[in-house]
């Protein structure tokens, strides 16, 4: 159309102009087989200034991921009392299972974000919750000593819900988690107990001088170990095949709940009352691989991405923090003006949505890498993603793209909470510099972060 | 001690017996004296009884070389020993040292714990070891996770490309009345509606495959059809030849050759050769049935007319005839030793040379087109690098030529014949494996079936590999290249077509520095500028561009008619250079130690004594940059963007900036490279679950490892 229309003024005007036109000789394929041909020329003479062009590009993508940031993707309402734990089906990403403080259990469809199902599961609190790992039942512990299995079907039209099976116990549950592969489960209470679908009591109860644990969990790559944490501050490690547990770590406060890393099999980090995460390597107790800092209360829940690259916190400090495995200090907060003290959290088994419960009996879904787009992305898109997310790797060290990536919105008290544990923090760094340097040299040893919150390692 | 217990419960009945008998021997007497005697009994029985506990030994009461035993209840002290220790010349020094330390050595051994406590941490302990060591092993998957450039999840994927026809209707049924039709239709013909191309054996053999395996085998396969096709080919240019003469040469080969195969035959499989005798004796039949041969046929009879005068048709029929004879002959098998010998030579020499020779790369592209197969072709431009086989091929004459063309395709036929004896065998296999525990068998199985192409591949690697390690590894290898360069270029050397790259970049620059070094900067700016001519896509008629042109130079010009832009540049720079340049400070006054007063000037010695001269600024580094102003000053404005300190990962301030110089983007990379260099670090699959990872992700670690160790030695052994 514009060519004719330029043809037209041409004539009109007698004037001889040459007509942008090409010659498909140049951009054509002779065969399929024939290299692309390439419209661009490279010479990099042509297109000089390449770092700080590629500068400014990395700092609008970092401008541009803070503003696209909106993590919070749903809120699950439903629940009449808090959040006490949160399970994910094993094979359907779709579906999560809640327990909360009123003994109730209910079912939600994440897509429809709406309650599928609601059992009264329990007398009491629901302590723990764990999906079986064919995803066709679920487990179910509580204040009334009960182990319940559930069907994960709803039972036909006018029947009740029922539990397949009831194990009555002699003390109070307060923690499950299923084998990955076989039918066995372990439970955590006076003693942590390792049962037989098919048997009403333990094959295996382990104790060792401690009357109360709060979490077990099987390492999901090496089946056959356990971990669990107990409220005498320690750690303990188990093989479901030795009679005897393994170790034992006791720190400086309690540790409330732990989480193995799904790719790695020797790493788990738990997460403790010091307001601290500590990454362990089951092979060497003695020291923490990692402790990560910034939560300014208490830690309650955590759980590792399944690509084993990340883990997520809910803490009472009503915030969630994301932090890479390795780094001592959170990528990520979440936090939004209802949410409450945090109690469980977990992370969805596609990698890209977190689970948070917490006490206002809400559940809420959020975006695991806040800025990303959901959906369907066109080739485009994601090839600009890329080069966006590449830049600003490339430039992170840059003070500018730095300030902009870092900067994250925290509630004032939470702020000033903050600030005042970084002072605490700072006086007695100050005050153990001071007593060294006025004391014999060599008599007050120089004690690392790590090797500060471990009291003992007992074999 | 506990039987010793025993014993005294026993006998105290006995005792008691005893003291009862006598009380009523003695009717009354004195209890002192009862008391006495009762001493004096139990006494008596406590001996007794030692005596008969204690167990006695033949050596220590007697000694065996009639030597008394002296001392024996007492304590034996290690000082005792080491006296005599001392004594005895065959002892070892370190011995005794050790013996002295231990004399010496006074402290008490630890309380043992209680034996509850140590069973169980001792058990703890065990149990915690294993599982720790256990859990060791995924450390080699970790490590490679962690290093890895781009990790894809979920980890183990369905494998991609198309799907065999089973795998995709396996899950499918009929649902549609139609498609329920014509399911029954075919049911009634009992057409084959499944029908697996794989059996489940050959399925799970192709699953647990490696992709190494799976490759030697498509090489394999490949190989294969070359050969056929070449094969192929070869036979359809000789069916279309017309010369009788060379049909006629070719069959008398063929029966040498099959006369060669026979004699052969006859001693490895005396099977084969008997089924070859049948079929003999089937021709003889045939021919004594027909008497085809025996010049009663229309050319015989033509060529008998022809015999009177032509040598050559008396030759033909004589050779009928002989045909004749040789056909209807018993066969008798030749068994001439001496025969046999010549033959066993000739086939040495047929043995191909070019599997065991180093072969010229000639065709990178397809590794099985190399050796005979391309030389053939390919002769006039064999290059430097042709092997020896091939210069004796040229050195023989015509007719070893071809004898060298058919040994060849012996050769071809030889390895077709083995790829279908393989492929028999690996079918055999697989329909005996099926009863058979599969896990066992498979490893042997394809050790089996991938010996030769194994071979051949290895044949290859060892080639790539000596270039490889040649280009890169250790320091050493990168000296040792950087000697061959320099020997090439001290020689001449016209056979080596590509010189190393290397070598041009290493001797190119000292050539250019020493051309700038005689540049003179202010004769260079004077000069014209270098410009950079790009095509530009003219818009306009070309006539009327240069009148254009002329005109817009013209206007230029009388724009900046006043304006000389490279002397003020120079200016400029001499500006900024003045600046630089540290000044000379005067601190001269007037009047001290001198006279001083109007007109009065201070002396040249005070004055150059209190000139104070700062020492010369560094050199500028546009020195040698005519055109080129570099000022060194520290820009506040863009000090914000800069990083100050040396981030973590970086050892020195280069690397970091060697890392943010290169360019990412499209606008300076290539489309794959740009994808390359952009490809996101974790890779997920949309709505798929991420299974934590299992035991089928570990490598496989003593039977993997002993695999690659043999197949490394079988490699050393081979070159």
């Amino acid at each position: 159309m514009r060519i004719l229309s330029l043809r037209a003024l041409i004539t009109s005007r007698g004037m001889k102009v040459k007509v942008l036109c090409r010659n498909p000789d140049d951009y054509v394929r002779e065969t399929t087989r024939d290299i692309q041909r390439v419209p661009r020329n490279y010479d990099p003479t042509i297109h000089p200034f390449e770092v700080s062009r590629e500068y400014t590009r990395a700092l609008n993508a970092t401008k541009l991921e803070r503003i696209f940031a909106k993590p919070f993707v749903a809120s699950l309402d439903g629940h009449r009392d808090g959040i006490n734990c949160l399970a994910k089906h094993a094979k359907t990403l779709s579906v999560v299972l809640s327990g909360a403080c009123d003994g109730e259990v209910k079912i939600w469809n994440l897509s429809k974000r709406e309650c599928m199902r609601t059992i009264q599961a329990h007398e009491g609190f629901v302590r723990g919750i764990c999906s079986r790992f064919c995803g066709s039942s679920f487990f179910t512990v509580g204040d009334d000593k009960t182990v319940k299995q559930w069907n994960m079907e709803p039972p036909g039209r006018g029947l009740q819900e029922e539990p397949l099976n009831t194990i009555l116990g002699k003390a109070v549950y307060t923690g499950i988690d299923h084998h990955q592969t076989e039918g066995t489960f372990a439970t955590c209470g006076q003693t942590v107990d390792i049962w037989d679908e098919q048997r009403s009591s333990p094959i295996r109860s382990f104790s060792w001088g401690v009357d109360s644990f709060s979490c077990v969990r099987y390492n999901p790559v090496e089946t056959e170990l356990l971990a669990s944490c107990a409220s005498d501050r320690s750690i303990i490690l188990y093989d479901m095949r030795e009679s005897a547990p393994l170790k034992k770590i006791i720190m400086q406060l309690r540790s409330n709940t732990l989480c193995w890393n799904p790719m790695e099999a020797y790493n788990f980090t738990c997460s403790n009352e010091d307001y601290n995460l500590y990454t362990y390597d089951m092979r060497r107790l003695d020291v923490p691989v990692t402790v990560h800092m910034d939560h300014v209360s208490a830690v309650l829940d955590v759980d590792y991405s399944p690509t084993g690259k990340e883990f997520v916190s809910a803490s009472f400090d009503k915030t969630i923090r994301i932090f890479p495995k390795n780094s001592g200090h959170s990528r990520e907060v979440y936090h939004t003006k209802r949410m409450q003290h945090v109690i469980c959290v977990k992370w969805s088994a596609d990698n890209k949505y977190i689970l948070s419960g917490s006490d206002e009996m809400n559940i809420r879904l959020w975006k695991a890498n806040a800025s990303e787009k959901l959906g369907l992305l066109t080739p485009r898109e994601k090839a600009a993603l890329n080069y966006n997310q590449k830049l600003r790797d490339k430039f992170q060290h840059h003070p500018q793209v730095r300030r902009i990536a870092r900067h994250r919105h925290l509630p004032r008290d939470l702020f000033k909470q903050k600030r005042e544990l970084r002072e605490m923090k700072e006086a007695r760094r100050r005050k153990a510099q001071n007593v060294r340097k006025h004391s014999k040299p060599g008599s007050v040893p120089l004690v690392t972060e790590k090797e500060k919150h471990v009291v003992s390692v007992v074999e | 001690m506990a039987g010793g217990g025993n014993n005294e419960e026993e006998l105290s009945p006995d005792d008691e017996h005893i003291i009862s008998a006598s009380e009523e021997e003695d009717g009354s007497d004195d209890e002192s004296k009862h008391a006495k005697l009762l001493e004096a009994i139990s006494s008596l029985g406590k001996r007794k009884r030692m005596k008969r506990t204690e167990r006695s030994e033949a050596s220590v009461q007697v000694s065996e070389f009639s030597v008394n035993a002296d001392g024996t209840g007492e304590k034996v002290n290690l000082s005792d020993l080491l006296g005599t220790m001392d004594k005895t010349p065959g002892a070892p020094n370190k011995t005794k040292q050790q013996l002295k330390n231990l004399q010496n050595r006074k402290e008490t051994l630890e309380l043992p714990l209680s034996k509850q406590q140590t069973e169980k941490q001792i058990q703890r302990e065990v149990a915690y070891d294993k599982s720790s060591k256990e859990v060791s092993r995924w450390e080699t998957v970790i490590t490679q996770n962690q290093k890895a450039e781009q990790l894809v999840f979920p980890l183990r994927q369905d494998p991609t490309g198309p799907k065999r026809m089973e795998q995709v209707v396996a899950g499918w049924k009929a649902k549609t009345p139609l498609e329920k039709e014509i399911f029954s239709l075919l049911h009634s013909n009992n057409q084959p509606i499944h029908d697996p191309l794989l059996t489940p054996a050959e399925e799970a053999s192709i699953k647990a495959m490696s992709l190494e395996e799976a490759k030697i085998r498509q090489a394999e396969f490949r190989k294969a059809r070359v050969l056929q096709s070449y094969y192929e080919a070869k036979a359809r240019r000789e069916r279309k030849i017309k010369s009788k003469k060379y049909h006629k040469l070719q069959k008398k080969a063929k029966v040498k050759a099959f006369l060669k195969q026979f004699d052969e035959m006859m001693k490895t499989d005396p099977a084969g050769a008997l089924e070859e005798l049948k079929k003999m004796e089937l021709s003889r039949m045939q021919e004594r049935m027909s008497l085809k041969h025996q010049n009663s046929g229309k050319w015989a009879k033509s060529k008998a007319i022809m015999a009177k005068y032509d040598d050559a048709a008396r030759k033909a029929m004589q050779e009928q005839l002989e045909m004749n004879k040789q056909l209807t002959q018993k066969l008798v098998v030749p068994s001439d030793d001496d025969d046999d010998e010549e033959r066993n030579v000739e086939e040495a020499d047929a043995l191909p040379d070019f599997v065991n020779d180093p072969e010229p790369i000639l065709d990178s592209v397809n590794p099985w087109m190399r050796g005979k197969l391309t030389q053939e072709h390919s002769e006039p431009e064999v290059t430097a690098v042709a092997t020896e086989t091939a210069v004796e091929t040229k050195d023989e004459g015509q007719n070893g030529q071809r004898e060298d063309e058919e040994e060849e395709e012996n050769e071809e036929e030889k390895l077709l014949r083995e790829f279908e004896r393989k492929r028999k065998l690996r079918q055999d296999e697989d329909d005996d494996l099926v009863p058979v525990p599969q896990e066992e068998k498979q490893g042997e199985r394809f050790s089996l079936c991938f010996t030769k192409p194994r071979h051949f591949l290895a044949i290859f690697k060892a080639e790539l590999l000596d270039e490889g390690l040649v280009r890169v590894r250790t320091m050493d290898d990168l000296e040792a290249l950087q000697q061959d360069v320099v020997m090439d270029t001290t020689q001449p050397a016209p056979a080596s077509a590509t010189p190393a790259p290397s070598m041009e970049t290493t001797s190119e620059p000292p050539k250019k520095k020493k051309k700038k070094k005689g540049i003179d900067p202010n004769e260079v700016l004077t000069k014209e500028a270098k410009v950079i001519k790009m095509p530009l896509a003219p818009t306009v008629v070309e006539e009327e561009e240069e009148e254009v042109h002329a005109e817009q130079t013209a206007i230029i010009k009388e724009a900046f008619a006043g304006d000389d832009v490279i002397s003020d540049f120079l200016k400029d720079k001499r500006k900024q250079e003045k600046a630089g340049q540290a000044e000379v400070v005067d601190l001269t006054l007037p009047g001290w130690g001198e006279w001083g007063g109007v007109g009065l000037k201070p002396s040249k010695r005070k004055r150059r004594k209190f000139r104070l001269k700062a020492p010369a600024p560094p050199l500028r580094k546009d020195q040698n940059l005519p055109d080129v102003i570099i000022s060194e000053k520290r820009n506040s404005s863009v000090a914000n963007h800069q990083v100050s300190q040396l981030p973590f990962p970086f050892q020195n301030s280069t690397q970091f900036e060697s890392c943010v110089r290169f360019p990412v983007g499209q606008t300076w990379n290539t489309q794959t490279t740009f994808r390359k260099l952009t490809a996101p670090k974790v890779v997920t699959k949309m709505g798929a679950i991420i299974e934590p990872m299992s035991k089928e992700d570990l490598p496989p670690v003593k039977e993997s490892s002993g695999a690659g160790k043999r197949e490394k030695t079988s490699i050393g052994w081979r070159f």
